[in-house]
């Protein structure tokens, strides 16, 4: 492996940096969570790329990214659950217009 | 300039450019679409990393799953008008702002870590990583319990979007 | 074993004015009972010391004293106690005669067992009651309503001269002074339904408390110097010499060279003696402290009778006579200057008032005032036994003609009752012929007024006015002698101008004509009084007029009160001549005057200087009386206390509520309330709005924020661990 450790993480740092314009420029529910997604990926590239630099036996890494991989596909069924019925009531995803929890 | 390093470019450059398109496109649904591929991107990283499972893992669960739930939660909010127009907010430049400090000040902070630059070493002779990581996880020394905690959390999840989901009874 | 008797023995009247008061109010026979059996319980042991004290040999040695301690005075005690010398003795002596015999005749001067009156308040004399009889209505004296309270109060005043008598020390002699002053009061004003009564009691009172002052003062004085009242302590030898030795104004005489003739002269000795003595001015009412005595005439009889005979103005002249040690030790002799002068004026000024007068009283208010300068005269010539003498005599027939005139005067109320004329009882010129209708009041009258003008022999006032006289002339005092002589022929004319217009000649008016006789309770006193003042004057008969044969008992036994005793003044004709011819000249001129005038037109000497009594009431109305009042309700009352101190008080309240007015409304209310109380409200309230715009509740907006943040907290921290 030639590539340097630096090379995944400096990459992962880049898709993370992504993924947060994405969630807070968007103005889709939506499009936020497509964001969200992004970041949780970054950490996961992150993860297995110390995994593989560091200590390849020891399978904290990628036992660690398993459950990133569970808990991002939680979130994200929880949260388009709340999209879509926020979308049924409201009739609308964009998300400066929920605004009720406010002054 | 190894063969590993330009194809580890060029998925990177995949990843990177699918991630600008997810969160520039103004239709949604082209938007979840650059975002499977983006994650395809990933699963490249990941078996380059060699870490299979965790390769075929993410483009079971993240392409099969979760961006075929993106593509229908699209689908089911969909409205006429609602492509049009602008799709990122008008201050759109602090998060880009804020997204560069960041990316700078994560940069700086990986470059100043001493080793940083080290390639890998070769993986451990023997090293069955899928039977690792299974024995890992359902191991009681090792991370059963965090994984038993992820099934509930599943459960949870499961349950509450179920709920919210259902439509209140007319 | 008489020193418990004489501890006891001023207590009865005490008692019995408790009792009269608290209990026996309402029965009059009751408590004219309890007064009189006090005063006989007091005159019993007054008989017992006095026959004991006779009985003692050499008893100015060996005199009854008895003290305790009463009040603590740092390291030692201020004692009180009783003594008994010879002076006390024969003090005592007539003052329970004479105490008795008024409490007895004032039974029946406040017609006891009459009826009640027809129209008798409390406070008014009493104006006779209608009785029906046989259907024939006539009126007739009533019995004083107030009655009780008299006898309650003549006995309080007994307590008071009893009190002052026997007492061993100044203190408990001024205690009952102030008692009687007090008594004075109220029986002067006993009638106070009457304006003129009520005046007169606070003239008395106020007149002699100028007296008292200054007597307070002298006794404040003498403790501060010696440290004792008692009067063993003080009359030591020693302690004497060092107070008549002794310049009383150092400072001044030093600092005022001019003035050093003047101050030299007053010694320690002299000038407590003279302030004392100004007590005795003002009680016994010599000039000018005498204004009180005739307005006193406005109290019943019998209270006449007990102040200015028996015991009040006796009183003055008893502690005068106590404190003669002193005077007589003051080696500059001023102060027996000053009482010389003081009882010698004043001799002669009332009796030049009292030949003008025309109520029956106040003839006998003047002749008191002028009897008292004698007896002050007597001491201002170092006349000590002959002062006491005549005090005693005079006692007896002074009361004996105060309650002889209250009979005269309660005959003549008969009269105006009978009658029903309206005129006064009390004036003489109304009177006249009263012999024949009442002869006992006549002759005991007659033997008193011949006491009073010095008839010779006969009466006791005769003797102890000899010796007076003895004594200013043998002691070189001429000018006292000569206006002493002149003071008693007028007292011998007065008396008997007083007794021709009230007792000879003819009636002047009806009520005169159907006077009478009174009843045996005012006239058996009466005949008492007349019998000692005959007899007691034979007690003190100087040696040399029954050529040795019968010492001078008085002489001997009072002059034994002294340290050293004074000498009997030897036989000298020319006294003896000037007392007969002015007795006996000054009687016949009376006579003479008066047998015939039958109205007021006629006295020739109405002169309205002597009528007004020199004007001395308008003068002191005039330079006192005004000016006090004039403080009391204009400058005090009204300036000072309303407008200056009521002005000061509000003025206070007024810048009170102008303070808490600023402060309400300048700084509770701006700052307190609207800064801080509203103002914290209103800050939290606008800083909430404010800053509740933060919650926006788009998501995005919450996280924007938190990159922020975390983003710059990042860099800070970055920076920070770099500079270290």
């Amino acid at each position: 492996m030639s590539v340097p450790l630096s090379w995944y993480l400096i990459l992962a740092a880049a898709l993370f940096c992504i993924g947060l314009y994405g969630v807070l420029s968007r103005k889709n529910a939506i499009a936020i969570l497509l964001g969200v997604e992004l970041m949780l990926n970054a950490v996961n590239v992150n993860l297995v790329s110390f995994w593989r630099y560091l200590d390849p036996a020891q399978m904290a890494g990628q036992a660690f990214a398993v459950i990133v991989f569970a808990v991002a596909a939680a979130e994200v069924a929880v949260g388009l659950a709340l999209i879509i019925s926020v979308y049924r009531r409201r009739k609308t995803v964009v998300a400066d217009e929920i605004d009720l929890m406010k002054w | 300039m190894t063969a590993e390093q330009i194809i580890f470019l060029l998925t990177g450059a995949l990843v990177l450019g699918s991630g600008l398109m997810v969160v520039t496109v103004r239709n949604l649904l082209h938007a979840a679409l650059w975002l499977v591929v983006s994650l395809f991107g990933v699963a490249i990283l990941y078996a380059i990393l060699q870490a299979n499972f965790l390769a075929v893992v993410q483009v079971v669960v993240y392409i099969g799953a979760i961006a075929i739930l993106f593509i229908f939660a699209v689908m089911l909010t969909r409205r006429e008008l609602m492509e049009k127009g602008r799709q990122t907010r008008s201050n759109w430049w602090i998060p880009a702002l804020l997204g560069l400090l960041i990316l700078a000040g994560l940069v700086v902070l990986i470059l100043s870590v001493p080793g940083v630059n080290h390639t890998a070493a070769a993986m451990p002779a023997g090293l069955d990583t899928v039977q690792a990581l299974g024995t890992a996880l359902v191991s009681p020394d090792a991370y059963v319990l965090p994984f038993e905690v992820a099934s509930v959390l599943m459960l949870a999840a499961l349950v509450g979007a179920v709920y919210v989901a259902t439509a209140g009874k007319k | 074993m008489t020193n418990w008797i004489i501890w006891i023995l001023p207590l009865p009247p005490l008692l019995a004015f408790f009792a009269i008061i608290l209990f026996t109010n309402k029965n009059k026979a009751l408590s004219h009972g309890i007064a009189v059996a006090a005063a006989g319980l007091s005159w019993l042991g007054s008989m017992i010391v006095f026959i004991s004290a006779v009985g003692t040999q050499e008893f100015g040695k060996h005199v009854f004293e008895s003290a305790i301690n009463w009040l603590p005075t740092g390291a030692t005690w201020l004692q009180v106690g009783v003594r008994v010398d010879p002076l006390t003795a024969v003090v005592l002596f007539f003052v329970a005669w004479t105490v008795l015999a008024i409490f007895v005749y004032s039974i029946g001067y406040h017609n006891f067992g009459q009826p009640k009156g027809d129209h008798d308040l409390p406070g008014l004399p009493p104006h006779g009651a209608t009785v029906i009889e046989e259907e024939q209505t006539h009126r007739v004296p009533s019995i004083e309503p107030m009655y009780s309270r008299f006898f309650a109060f003549i006995s309080l005043f007994a307590f008071g001269m009893y009190t002052l008598v026997v007492s061993n020390n100044l203190l408990t002699l001024f205690v009952g002074w102030e008692i009687m002053g007090l008594c004075s009061y109220l029986l002067i004003g006993f009638w106070y339904g009457k304006k003129s009564a009520r005046d007169a009691a606070i003239k008395a009172f106020i007149t002699t408390r100028i007296g008292d002052v200054f007597m307070l003062l002298g006794i404040a004085w003498l403790y501060s110097y010696t440290g004792t009242l008692s009067f063993s302590e003080i009359f030591k030898p020693e302690i004497l010499q060092g107070m008549g030795n002794t310049i009383a104004f150092p400072a001044f005489a030093m600092h005022i060279p001019a003035l050093w003739p003047f101050f030299s002269s007053f010694s320690v000795a002299g000038s407590i003696g003279i302030l004392l003595f100004i007590g005795t001015i003002g009680k016994s009412a010599q000039w000018p402290l005498h204004a009180w005595l005739p307005d006193a005439m406005e109290g019943p009889t019998p209270v006449s009778a007990m102040i200015h005979a028996a015991t009040m103005v006796s009183a003055g002249v008893y502690a005068a006579i106590r404190m003669f040690p002193l005077l007589q030790a003051d080696v500059t002799g001023t102060s027996l200057a000053f009482v010389g002068f003081i009882g010698a004026f004043t001799a002669l000024f009332a009796a030049t008032i009292a030949v003008a007068q025309n109520d029956i009283k106040k003839v006998l208010a003047y002749s008191t005032i002028s009897q008292l300068g004698f007896m002050i005269a007597a001491l201002g010539v170092h006349a000590y036994v002959a002062a006491a003498f005549h005090l005693v005599t005079h006692a007896f027939f002074k009361a004996l003609l105060f309650l002889g005139s209250g009979s005269v005067i309660h005959g003549m109320e008969h009269g105006v009752l009978h009658t029903g004329e309206h005129v006064d009882a009390q004036d003489m010129f109304n009177m006249g012929g009263l012999r024949k209708k009442m002869p006992v009041t006549f002759w005991t009258f007659l033997i008193g007024g011949l006491a009073l003008s010095g008839f010779p022999v006969l009466t006791a006032g005769f003797w102890s006015k000899d010796a007076i006289f003895a004594e200013a002339f043998g002691g070189g005092h001429l000018l006292v002698f000569i206006v002493l002589a002149l003071a008693a022929f007028l007292t011998a004319f007065y008396t008997m101008r007083q007794i021709t217009l009230t007792f000879f000649g003819e009636g002047r008016t009806k009520a005169a004509e159907h006077a009478s006789e009174t009843t045996w309770t005012m006239t058996l006193p009466l005949v008492v009084l007349a019998v000692f003042a005959v007899g007691v004057g034979w007690v003190g008969m100087p040696a040399w007029f029954t050529g040795g044969l019968v010492p001078d008992w008085f002489h001997e036994f009072v002059g034994g009160t002294l340290a050293q005793a004074p000498e009997a003044m030897p036989f000298n004709w020319i006294p003896l001549v000037t007392s007969l011819v002015v007795a006996l000249g000054g009687l016949l001129c009376g006579w003479l005057a008066y047998r015939n005038v039958s109205a007021l037109a006629e006295d020739r000497l109405q002169i309205p200087l002597l009528k007004n009594k020199y004007y001395f009431d308008e003068i002191y109305a005039f330079l006192f009386v005004k000016p006090a009042i004039w403080i009391a309700e204009k400058f005090t009352s009204l300036y000072m206390d309303q407008v200056v101190i009521d002005g000061v008080l509000h003025s206070l309240a007024r810048f009170s509520l102008f303070l808490g007015h600023v402060f309400r409304n300048y700084f509770d209310k701006p700052v307190i309330n609207e800064f801080f109380g509203d103002g914290a409200g209103k800050t939290v309230k606008a800083s909430g709005s404010g800053l509740r715009k933060i919650q926006s509740g788009r998501v995005q907006y919450y996280m924007v924020v938190a990159i922020v943040v975390l983003v710059v907290f990042a860099f800070l921290y970055y920076f920070l661990k770099r500079g270290m």
